[in-house]
């Protein structure tokens, strides 16, 4: 071997095991297979293909909205998406779609990732702000409650944010850059706090199909190594994330198909009929998914708006409460405080 | 020895938010290879200038940190095996954070 050779590949002549003629670049935690890049971004690629035909994640003709963070996930999601659509002829009208939460300065560098890829990859782009949402940005949110109370308004908001902007879109559905690593991590917080109802849903590659608009993840299956290789894959760093995740990478480095294995023992959860599941209606004012009379970012707002702004934190007891007395007991306030700021929501 | 180790998603802010640095390691008496294991050692002490438990874990890199040798996985080569060369490019990417 000579000198340039040795420079541009040190795992020797190791070659490509599905080309057989390239020489491999990387390890696949999924397969433990060694290939080339060449190979990996068309294994890659094929594999979300697979996914979202087996799962008939899409319709032709339906307007899909992507949900995008500026993020690596996002980002790639993004791409991947706008280029199946075209060589398998999906049909899709994609969309990007970002939340602008108003904090100043907060979302300049992702907002620019955005509409980066808006160009890039030539899907038009909405931006959906607080403003528009809610009557209230981030800022406008903290400078009456104070910072203390901001995580509860942060998560409620966040949630219903990308639902809300897709409607705004008229889109059939919302599209995330949720991965394996991320499902895996959110499945073991689920198990961990004993949360069925969470537990089942974010098993589900597809979910509120009931609701006004469903969303689905076709990187359920993705690994986020993988995501992080894929080229495209610029992006801003952002807030690192807890214990969960770190144990879920510890897993990955002794056994690296733990990822996978823990997804798949989340959907062999059998949820005993004795376990009562809250019931999902809707929002009687905005018409979102709420099991309460008022979804949860009604309530906080309608607490903004009349200058009660604890309405809804904690165990204040708020407007649902005449016609729930239990609320505190059920799916209600309570599960807001064991969500952190920041923690995904499926 | 010269290489360039290039540091992502979010460890460039372990090292004061410089992505890119140029380095001259120099291998200490008795040594005649760079290894991995040598060079996080080396890094740990001269780049990163806050919190080296967002980026190393015993000897090693924390998991979840991405390491890529010349453009090729780390796991290919010996991980902290891998013997370095004159104007090698050593990439670090930390995949622990939000997408
Ligand atoms: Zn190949
Ligand atoms: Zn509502």
């Amino acid at each position: 071997m000579d000198d340039t050779e040795a420079k541009t590949n040190k795992a020797g002549g190791r070659q490509c095991s599905i080309c057989n003629q390239r020489r491999a670049a990387l390890k696949r935690p999924k397969t433990l297979q060694q290939i080339c890049k060449e190979c990996f971004y068309a294994v890659f690629e094929e594999e979300i293909h697979q996914v979202i035909v087996d799962n008939h994640l899409f319709k032709p003709g339906e307007r899909i909205a992507i949900g995008a963070s500026g993020g690596k996930d996002s980002t790639v999601l993004a791409y991947v998406l706008s280029e199946l659509n075209r060589r398998h002829n999906y049909g899709l009208n994609l969309f990007l779609l970002s939340v602008d939460e108003g904090i100043t300065g907060y979302r300049d560098d992702s907002l620019e990732t955005v509409k980066r890829n808006e160009v890039q990859y030539g899907l038009p782009l909405k931006v959906v702000s607080y403003k528009d949402l809610y009557g209230w940005t981030m800022d406008e949110i903290v400078k009456m409650i104070g910072l203390k109370n901001n995580c509860t308004f942060c998560g409620v908001f966040r949630r219903q944010a990308l639902d809300r902007g897709a409607a705004l879109l008229k889109t059939d559905k919302l599209a995330t850059g949720h991965n394996a690593d991320d499902i895996a991590e959110t499945i073991l917080l689920n198990i961990l706090r004993g949360d069925i109802a969470r537990l089942s849903r974010c098993t589900s590659i597809t979910t509120g199909e009931d609701g006004p608009i469903p969303r689905c993840k076709p990187f359920k299956y993705t690994y986020e190594k993988e995501i992080v290789i894929y080229p495209c894959s610029i992006y801003s760093p952002n807030a690192y994330r807890g214990f969960a995740r770190e144990f879920i990478k510890d897993l990955e480095r002794i056994r690296p198909r733990a990822i996978l294995d823990i997804i798949k023992s989340g959907e062999n959860f059998r949820i005993s009929t004795s376990t009562k599941m809250p019931e999902q209606g809707t929002c009687e004012r905005c018409g979102y998914i709420s099991s309460q009379k008022w979804c949860k970012a009604c309530v906080l707002l309608e607490g903004l708006n009349r200058g009660l702004p604890k309405l809804g934190i904690g165990r204040t007891r708020g407007l649902n409460n005449g016609q729930n007395k239990d609320m505190d007991q059920t799916n209600g306030m309570k599960n807001i405080h064991s969500k952190e700021c920041g923690t995904l929501d499926f | 020895m010269q290489l360039t180790l290039e540091f992502g998603g979010g460890l460039e802010l372990l090292c004061q938010s410089v992505k890119i640095h140029n380095v001259d390691v120099v291998l200490q008496a008795g040594e005649t290879k760079l290894t991995m294991r040598v060079l996080l050692s080396w890094i740990r002490t001269n780049v990163i200038k806050e919190r080296p438990e967002m980026f190393m874990k015993g000897d090693s890199v924390r998991p979840g940190v991405l390491v890529l040798v010349n453009d090729c996985d780390w796991e290919l080569s010996g991980q902290l095996d891998t013997t370095l060369e004159e104007k090698d490019v050593v990439v670090f990417i930390s995949t622990l954070h939000g997408g």
